[in-house]
């Protein structure tokens, strides 16, 4: 299953697939096989629980998670989110107006492709693109504030399943494929692809962490991580990975990570939004 | 004045016993996160929680007699199994051709 799944990613890069053109992608089949690949190869853990990243892996670690969630270090981040989500911009509309459902209970809808700019909309992009119709300063899409305001958002959605679409339009399945590619490319000295941690050794320990899967990885964001002693966005975990593997990161919310975000989300779809997460 | 004696003894079991635990070159770079991080991914004796990644490094002279082939393998695996997540240290200037024998020295202690 593994080679099957590898063999999946290898013909995403085309290297050596010269048929290989955008009418091809098929992402059904493609999610059908990665979700296989993990139930396959965890039987024990439910499908729900891969939300739950290296708790649905390890009975220790659950263990201690479950004592954290008692107080959870991310229910600052929701109340200051939430705070934030609700205050009036200088023109007195707020992030609610630039939302479907006033952006309450929205988190699985993100990020979904734009047919109008032909680009893929993350929920960090579409605060910022908020912001921006309202006269306000961008957001640092790596510090707190993000991370509050996606924390929030994320926390009114629990429970409800992600549901990224991928319309049957050339340039969404070019962005699908384009973050799938990136996603199975090794990179950086250490010559790792996003694949070799979270889908290849996913379960496995490096030193007292465990790899989470990349199966529902998405659905915990933002997280709160004890190594950084705070919260963190999804372009703070993809710049942070990046510089892990002694690869060069790309700028948050980079076209090549959104395309990422969007290929791994769909990846997890009909999974319940799990996020804001708490992690080692 | 008891003190003093008692004193000397303990500087001199203390000496003693870091004499003893000073760990060699290749054991430094193969736990350290920097370097060969070895630790990170296999079970190694005498590290602190090893990681499952690979397997463990035990019995490694039985095991690959063969000093040629287990420096192939930290150089740059890849070549052998395209599809390992061991990372290719010689080739990606990670580790020099005298840390690799260093650990290679290190490894056959185990």
């Amino acid at each position: 299953m593994l080679r099957k799944i590898l063999l999946l990613g290898a013909l995403a890069l085309g290297a050596a697939h010269p048929a290989r053109a955008a009418d091809t992608v098929d992402p059904k089949a493609e999610l059908k096989a990665f979700r296989d690949y993990f139930v396959g190869r965890f039987p024990k853990v439910p499908l729900d629980d891969f939300v739950n990243g290296p708790y649905s892996m390890d009975a220790g670690l659950r263990k201690q998670w479950k004592a954290i969630e008692e107080f959870p270090p991310y229910e600052f981040a929701v109340d200051k989110g939430k705070e934030l989500f609700s205050t009036p911009f200088a023109n007195r509309k707020t992030y609610g107006d630039c939302f479907p459902d006033k952006g309450i209970g929205v988190r699985q809808n993100y990020p979904y492709f734009d047919a109008k700019s032909g680009e893929v909309i993350t929920l960090e992009l579409a605060l910022n693109q908020c912001r921006a119709a309202n006269g306000e300063k961008p957001l640092d899409y790596v510090e707190d504030d993000m991370a509050a305001l996606t924390a929030y958002m994320a926390f009114t959605s629990r429970g409800k399943r992600f549901d990224i679409k991928i319309p049957d339009d050339p340039r969404a399945l070019a962005a699908y494929r384009k973050g799938e590619e990136y996603f199975y490319t090794r990179r950086g000295q250490l010559n790792f692809s996003c694949a070799s941690c979270h889908v290849q050794a996913a379960g496995h320990h490096i030193r007292t962490e465990v790899l989470a899967p990349a199966l529902g990885l998405m659905a915990a964001m933002p997280i709160y991580r004890s190594e950084w002693g705070g919260m963190g966005t999804t372009s703070r975990r993809f710049v942070t990975c990046n510089s892990q593997v002694r690869a060069e990161p790309l700028a948050p919310q980079d076209e090549l990570y959104r395309d990422v975000e969007y290929f791994l989300t769909y990846m997890g779809n009909g999974l319940p939004v799990s996020g804001p997460g708490a992690r080692p | 004045m008891w003190r003093a004696p008692a004193l000397l003894l303990g500087i001199a079991l203390f000496g003693a016993g870091a004499a003893a635990a000073a760990p060699s070159a290749g054991e430094q770079l193969a736990f350290d996160r920097a370097k060969g991080n070895c630790l990170t991914c296999h079970d190694i004796e005498g590290g602190d929680s090893p990681g499952n990644v690979g397997p463990a490094l035990h019995d490694m002279k039985k095991r690959f007699p063969d000093r040629a082939g287990l420096i192939a393998i930290i150089s740059d695996e890849t070549r052998r199994n395209p599809q390992t997540v061991m990372p290719p240290f010689r080739r990606n200037l990670i580790l020099t051709d005298e840390e690799i024998n260093a650990i290679v020295d290190f490894l056959y202690t185990q």
